[in-house]
């Protein structure tokens, strides 16, 4: 385990990745690339999970390391279970993001995971939550984030229309997470991408090979 | 509740209680190091096959330069459906393992369910993260229970991921090689068994660190079996000489009988209630 771990600076496995959310008309698309890596160098997994279900209509997408990213997000599932029990409602999106952000921010010293959340619910509607490094936590209607993040702002800036349609939508987040994913060495794998809506939750999977390309690959 | 207080959460972070008694002995007595942790430089692979799950791993323990075990046993007991191969300091690996098989020994008791492969990853990834890396195992479990059959992969650091195949240890790339190239869904169980002999064995060959024999475990809803060694290293040795003496090397000079003489003083007869 040793040799692949140079001098990045999370320790163990990174999660070194793209990830982001956006608001479209009627409900949230939150994607992520899949891949995992040590140090770096080298990929530990072409295949790993980085959009997790903290609660039925609410996703967390985690960017970091990826043994503190698990054992924060595990932490938040229960308490918004126990949340939503106590209340008998299902829990807001802003409590699910209030919840990872006192977690990041209670133990900054020793974390280092940041989250995108996003989700659906009856107050609100569709929302999107950025919780950074230190436990800073602000409401964005489109977000990226992860190492991969630094290539698409300028996409980003430039696509990204308030009341898109719900393809036009999947179509944004498909190509920002392809041109991300084809420039940044740590980000790559499958496109992982979520629709959150009140009607349900659908989880769309976009193999490598079948990501648009561009002009120059 | 009966089953939670069974797995006791011990007091937080890494003891230190030792390190001042360890300094001060290390000056006691000069110029001799520390016992350093035995590491076990390895390779170990699992993978997922069409009736269940097949782990392989070498069995070489290296202290330094030197092997300390030509027949490690590197795949470790944790339920009659669960085992798990470990890679990292052999002690931490042998420690976790074992109290994770007796934590999930007491709850089979306690529930009268046999446990799943996902609460032993659990159980491992809160154990390892509450103490950020400094417990040395890269583990793969792998078992078959009632909703399937499952490789996982924890980390040092507390990551896990659910994976079809897998290699771990200071061989894993050459062993990840040979099973990128190999794996294919639902195998048979011989093709299985081979693909992972042949992934260990390109660890062993690529590998200062791994070495010696292979040992494969193939887990399935039938049951259990532990094949050790399924491969035998070629490069075995015959002594020259035998080490062990011939009767009548030493002479006998004397021999003196003493018989032991033992009366009987009192007898009791105590009938168990057995109805």
């Amino acid at each position: 385990m040793e040799k692949h771990y140079t001098d990045s600076q999370v320790k163990g496995v990174s999660t070194g990745t793209t990830i982001l959310a956006a608001i479209f008309d009627g409900g949230v698309v939150i994607g992520s690339d899949s891949r995992a890596s040590i140090g770096g160098e080298y990929v530990s997994s072409k295949t790993i999970n980085k959009v997790i279900q903290v609660h039925d209509r609410i996703f967390c997408c985690i960017a970091g390391s990826l043994a503190d990213a698990q054992a924060v997000t595990k932490a938040a599932k229960f308490h918004l279970s126990f949340h939503s029990v106590q209340m008998e409602n299902p829990p807001l999106v802003i409590a699910a993001a209030t919840v990872l952000k006192e977690l990041c921010y209670k133990n900054k010293e020793e974390l280092q995971a940041g989250f995108i959340t996003a989700g659906w619910d009856k107050k609100k509607g569709p929302q999107v939550y950025v919780v950074s490094l230190g436990g800073m936590l602000i409401s964005q209607p489109v977000t990226i984030g992860g190492s991969g993040s630094t290539y698409i702002y300028g996409y980003v800036d430039a696509k990204y229309k308030p009341n898109m349609t719900r393809e036009e939508c999947m179509q944004f987040a498909t190509n920002a997470l392809a041109l991300a994913m084809g420039r940044d060495n740590v980000s790559g794998g499958v496109a992982h991408l979520v629709v959150i809506t009140e009607a349900g939750v659908e989880h769309v999977v976009v193999p490598g090979n079948k990501l648009p390309r561009f002009h120059d690959e | 509740m009966a089953l939670a207080n069974v797995l006791e959460i011990p007091a937080a972070g890494f003891s230190f209680e030792n390190a001042p008694r360890n300094a001060a002995l290390e000056g006691l007595l000069d110029g001799v190091q520390t016992p350093k942790p035995l590491k076990t430089g390895t390779t170990i692979a699992g993978l997922v096959f069409k009736d269940g799950v097949v782990l392989g791993a070498d069995t070489r323990a290296t202290s330094g330069e030197v092997v300390a075990d030509k027949m490690c046993a590197k795949i470790h007991y944790i339920s009659p459906n669960i085992y798990c191969c470990g890679a990292g300091t052999a002690a931490d690996t042998e420690k976790t393992t074992d109290l994770l098989s007796s934590n999930l020994a007491i709850f089979s008791l306690n529930s009268g369910r046999n446990p799943r492969v996902v609460m032993a990853v659990n159980i491992l990834q809160d154990m390892l993260y509450r103490y950020h890396g400094q417990i040395g195992a890269s583990l793969i479990l792998g078992g078959v229970d009632c909703t399937g059959n499952h490789l996982y992969t924890v980390g040092p650091y507390g990551s896990v991921n659910k994976v079809p195949y897998l290699a771990m240890g200071s061989g894993d790339l050459a062993a990840l090689g040979i099973l990128e190239d190999g794996f294919k869904p639902d195998l048979e169980l011989e093709e299985a068994k081979e693909l992972v002999r042949a992934s260990i064995h390109a660890g062993i060959m690529s590998d200062l660190g791994s070495g010696n024999n292979i040992d494969i475990c193939v887990i399935t809803r039938k049951g259990v079996d532990y094949i050790r060694p399924y491969q035998e290293s070629q490069y075995k040795d015959s002594r020259k000489l035998k080490y062990k003496y011939r009767p009548g090397t030493t002479p006998i000079l004397t021999e003196k009988v003493v018989p032991l003489k033992l009366e009987v003083v009192h007898e009791t007869v105590q009938q168990m209630d057995s109805a």
